[in-house]
């Protein structure tokens, strides 16, 4: 039994389509039997809600009169990347706005940075444009200082080099005298907490864990707008060890990801600070996947319990790039809030939202059983057995 | 016997006014303190008091007549549903469980009744969910 994109596209279009969450698609399949279920669902729709570093986005501000190419440029004081074109500029998520002290008082607060002002662009909110230049002949204003919203620009467009980590280290904090201050928050000495990251049963590549539906091409909804998987995300690294079905057993693949910021929903695009650590940007991501064969679907119906992640700790282990880690849980036990690691009870935080994700697993399916939201077939496949180079000092 | 939480803004005038001594002394009250900061310019106080209702209305009263102003409603440390994405990373943080996850929903509550104002929210919540009014 097999069904093609072509297929799937036709019933959407005719709203025939059979579209489940990859949540509801458990009980389903456990029902129905896998070969029949196969035959009947479409699509199954996965997602993710949680902080993403490596994002951003490209914005094109139009010309001002006499123009001007700019040089060094600030939206509400971020700085943002001018080494392209004259008016064309990269503004990354995590990027501290001017004169943040940082660190220097620590732990550091990291109020605002790039990923507010990537919620503010697309909450429609007023921002600041601050830029100098040198002046060419055809160039030749040196200064601007103006304000705009995200309806004044040409294009703003999200560019994210990684999202959706196909699962992700359990951090906790081994050391007896210090807290530590992460980007999966703050650790308190002795284990006595542990932070996770990742929608489970819901999160997009644990779905597909070989990649067999999504490569570069796929279509997705990045925070309510449709988009789609421009390259393999950075750090992908297929390569490692996986559980029988499958399902990586520490973070692995990954998705470079790129949506029309104009199409976004605010509630989907939140900006980040994380005490000690800096800016981020969280981020709502819906990946549907088509039912082509019933060894898909047998990937989608992957429960918490058969998903495990690494613990790691983060006072020495991690940052000192030792693949040392003490452990694994599963997602079922994470999500329980407490779990037992070497004889003691540890309580369990969370920086993924699975709430929000079952929210928008809800919403893509709507998108798709209305026809609103047409599949597209990758046009590359992601690498299956690549591994990730570290940086050697020479 | 009961509890009762009171917000206690002090204004210029009454920093220097041994209010917690008062309470205990004149109107008999278990006193526990959540938190407080008094300058020479101004002041707050968090506290939770128990004793006698008669006696708990009769302090207010006292307070309210000593210039300082007491808010029975309300709680020093708000949480905003509309910011909160229900992560779940402020929960290890909140030692009372006033800020809990509810694990059906898998959606964040607070049970104000119960929070101590520790403040460890507020630098714990990366969306400034959780803010307090001092």
């Amino acid at each position: 039994m097999m069904k093609t994109y072509d297929e799937i596209n036709k019933k959407i279009e005719s709203q025939k389509a059979v579209v489940l969450t990859a949540e509801e698609v458990i009980d389903y399949v456990d029902k129905k039997g896998l070969e029949a279920a196969a035959k009947e669902i479409d699509v199954v729709t996965t997602a993710t809600f949680g902080p993403m570093c490596s994002s951003g986005c490209f914005l094109n501000f139009g010309h001002s009169k006499p123009k001007i190419k700019m040089q060094e440029a600030w939206i509400d004081d971020v700085s943002a990347y001018c080494g392209v074109a004259a008016v064309d500029v990269y503004l990354g998520a995590t990027q501290l706005v001017h004169n943040d002290p940082a660190n220097m008082y620590f732990p550091g607060e990291f109020r605002f940075g790039g990923g507010h002002v990537i919620e503010k662009l697309v909450a429609g909110e007023k921002l600041q444009l601050f830029a100098l230049s040198y002046g060419t002949d055809c160039y030749p204003r040196k200064e601007i200082r103006t304000t705009f919203d995200i309806n004044d620009l040409n294009q703003a467009i999200m560019t994210n080099p990684r999202n959706c980590y196909q699962n992700y280290n359990l951090a906790i904090n081994c050391a007896s005298d210090r807290t530590l201050y992460t980007y999966l928050g703050v650790l308190k000495p002795n284990m006595r907490n542990l932070t996770y990251c990742s929608a489970g049963q819901l999160s997009p590549l644990l779905n597909d864990p070989y990649y067999k539906t999504i490569g570069v091409g796929t279509s997705i909804w990045l925070a309510g707008a449709h988009g789609h998987v421009y390259a393999e995300g950075t750090q992908h690294c297929s390569k490692v060890e996986r559980s029988e079905n499958g399902v990586p057993m520490s973070g692995s693949g990954t998705l470079a990801l790129t949506a029309n910021m104009k199409d976004m929903i605010p509630k989907f695009v939140r900006g980040v600070s994380f005490t000690g650590y800096g800016i981020s940007l969280s981020l709502g991501v819906g990946v549907p996947i088509p039912i082509l064969n019933s060894d898909i679907l047998k990937h989608t119906i992957v429960r918490d319990r058969d998903i495990f992640a690494p613990i790691v700790d983060y006072s020495s282990d991690y940052p000192n790039r030792s693949s040392n880690i003490l452990g694994r849980l599963n997602y079922e036990e994470l999500k329980k809030g407490e779990v037992t690691i070497e004889g003691k009870k540890v309580e369990v935080g969370s920086l993924s939202s699975y709430s929000l994700a079952v929210e928008i697993a809800n919403l893509l399916k709507d998108e798709i059983t209305k026809g609103d939201f047409i599949l597209s077939k990758p046009f590359q496949s992601l690498a299956p057995e690549q591994g990730m180079k570290p940086l050697n000092i020479k | 016997m009961a509890t009762k939480r009171l917000l206690l803004n002090f204004p210029k005038d009454a920093v220097s006014t041994p209010m917690v001594y008062h309470l205990v002394k004149d109107y008999d009250l278990n006193i526990n303190i959540y938190r407080a900061k008094i300058t020479e310019e101004k002041g707050y106080l968090v506290l939770e008091v128990g004793g006698l209702d008669e006696k708990i209305q009769q302090a207010i009263k006292f307070i309210r007549d000593s210039n300082i102003e007491v808010n029975e409603k309300d709680n020093g440390i708000h949480w905003d549903e509309d910011k909160c994405v229900h992560c779940g990373n402020c929960i290890p943080h909140c030692p009372t469980k006033s800020l809990y996850l509810d694990r059906q929903t898998m959606k964040t509550c607070f049970d104000e009744s119960i929070c101590i104002e520790c403040s460890s929210c507020l630098s714990n919540c990366p969306y400034k969910a959780c803010t307090s009014v001092f």
